[in-house]
């Protein structure tokens, strides 16, 4: 560990770091450029994400790293890893005792808190850049507030699926004014969004931008009077679990059609079992 | 060498330990910008005066040589510009080419002097590091991102920050400091009253 720097950033690159965060959080939404480093992984792992986490970890902290909800998959062990060793914090699964929680492409089941920290990785931090690939133009309707392509977007998908058939990365709108790709989080999270009382910050190291949604920020996901927003997930309870309220994974299990649906949130789904909630598909305790 | 004619003062009253104290202090910062009205404590630092030691610790967590600071008043003097120059690298300038400017709020006014960002690139825009007298969770009722509902803030007047947040997206953001503790101000946040 004495290797390194304490969260494996030096110095100067925090400051710069830190500058872009809290310019971000006095303007929710807006993307802020940063210098983004090359990390020791490869652009697409969370490079972003651990470049935010890397200046926001303190001593005290403790460390919770998801992947699509997962704390024991290949992307989320070793980032918890890499902080294991660069910065030596305490690491956990537990949402509710976790400090900073960097997440891929999930919002925790479980309600954030009070000086929680929810730190995504972003693939790509602008919302029109599949409508216009143009960085001068995007930032430009940014800047006039000019979004009337996304609600063209949706109406397309609308005309052509009869529904909004965007499923993630789902567009919002923070406090009326920005319009802000969550990353590609399901929209069944996109509620878990607005006004909670967690600070949510937005890596992108590739496109190296940063942003934030500040605790009790109010989000809207786009929709229309006639098309209402609707946070959808599979029509299943969890198999392990009984849930049926998270949002599920579907699992194959063999070659036949077989196939479970699982909580995508590990802990929670652990959480659940341990106290007791037995699924469909869960193995059932020996009577004697 | 420059550090001849600087000060022994300018080389005192820095962190003993910059990684950690810097993450704490910024950690403390973040908070009080992301939950305005909340008043934290910042430790670490030991500035010349006039500066506080929660300026002292912001300074040392955000300043470099790539940020142009302003020291406005009383703040402006020799010890002042010799720390800062020292412990920070950060060149000092004109209130207009800022992106920090540290001093009271009577030295700071006009506040608009100083940048607000373009509406292409909002975050181009100065902090302002204010010195009070008191900071208390009292006074102006405070409406917006990071507030519950409303909060409360001692702030020197209201006028300034009602102009300010009409600027939205633009505009500046305000951090108190008053002995070692200190409060944010984003410019998203609506400050009530007249």
């Amino acid at each position: 560990m004495s290797d390194y720097n304490f969260a494996y950033l030096d110095e100067q690159t925090k400051r710069m770091i830190r500058r872009a965060i809290l310019k971000g959080v006095a303007v929710p939404g807006y993307q802020v450029p940063f210098a983004s480093r090359e990390m020791p992984m490869p652009y697409g792992w969370g490079t972003g994400g651990v470049q935010v986490t890397a200046a926001c970890l303190t001593p005290d902290d403790t460390l919770k790293v998801i992947d699509q909800g997962a704390d024991d998959t290949t992307n989320a062990v070793s980032i918890r890893k890499f902080f294991e060793r660069t910065a030596g914090v305490a690491t956990s699964t537990h949402t509710a005792e976790a400090t900073i929680i960097q997440t891929r492409h999930r919002i925790p089941e479980a309600a954030l808190s009070d000086g929680q920290i929810l730190v995504y990785q972003v693939p790509i931090p602008e919302p029109l850049r599949f409508l216009e690939p143009r960085e001068t133009e995007t930032r430009r309707m940014h800047a006039l507030e000019d979004y009337g392509l996304m609600h063209v977007k949706l109406y397309e998908d609308i005309a052509r699926n009869g529904a909004i058939a965007t499923s993630y990365a789902y567009p919002v709108k923070v406090e009326g004014r920005y319009i802000m790709d969550p990353s590609p989080i399901p929209k069944f999270d996109n509620p878990k969004l607005s006004n909670t009382p967690a600070l949510q910050l937005f890596g992108a190291g590739r496109e190296q931008r940063i942003y934030a949604i500040p605790p009790f920020t109010q989000i809207v996901s786009l929709d229309f009077e006639d098309y209402p927003f609707e946070a959808s997930k599979a029509p299943h309870a969890c198999d392990l679990c009984a849930d049926d309220t998270t949002y599920l994974d579907e699992v194959i299990t063999d070659d036949h059609g077989g196939r479970m649906f699982v909580c995508s949130d590990t802990d929670h789904c652990e959480t659940r079992r341990d106290a007791g909630y037995r699924g469909r598909l869960a193995p059932q305790e020996d009577a004697a | 060498m420059t550090a001849l004619s600087m000060n022994a003062e300018a080389m005192t009253g820095s962190f003993t330990d910059a990684p950690v104290q810097a993450a704490h202090g910024f950690r403390a910062v973040l908070r009080a910008l992301s939950q305005p009205g909340e008043i934290v404590t910042l430790s670490g630092a030991t500035p010349p005066a006039p500066m506080s030691p929660a300026a002292g610790v912001v300074a040392l967590v955000l300043l470099d040589g790539t940020t142009p600071v302003h020291l406005a008043g009383a703040h402006d003097c020799p010890a002042l510009r010799d720390w800062i120059t020292f412990q920070t690298g950060a060149p000092l300038v004109a209130a207009e080419a800022a992106m920090f400017a540290i001093g009271t709020w009577q030295a700071l006014t006009p506040v608009t002097r100083f940048a607000i960002g373009t509406p292409e690139y909002p975050d181009r825009a100065a902090t302002l590091i204010v010195e009070s007298d008191h900071l208390t969770a009292e006074g102006t009722t405070l409406r917006g991102p990071g507030i519950d509902g409303s909060a409360q803030l001692s702030l020197p007047e209201t006028g300034a920050f009602r102009a300010n947040r009409a600027l939205f997206p633009l505009g500046f953001d305000t951090l108190f400091c008053c002995g070692d503790q200190l409060a944010g101000l984003p410019r998203s946040t609506i400050v009530e009253g007249r």
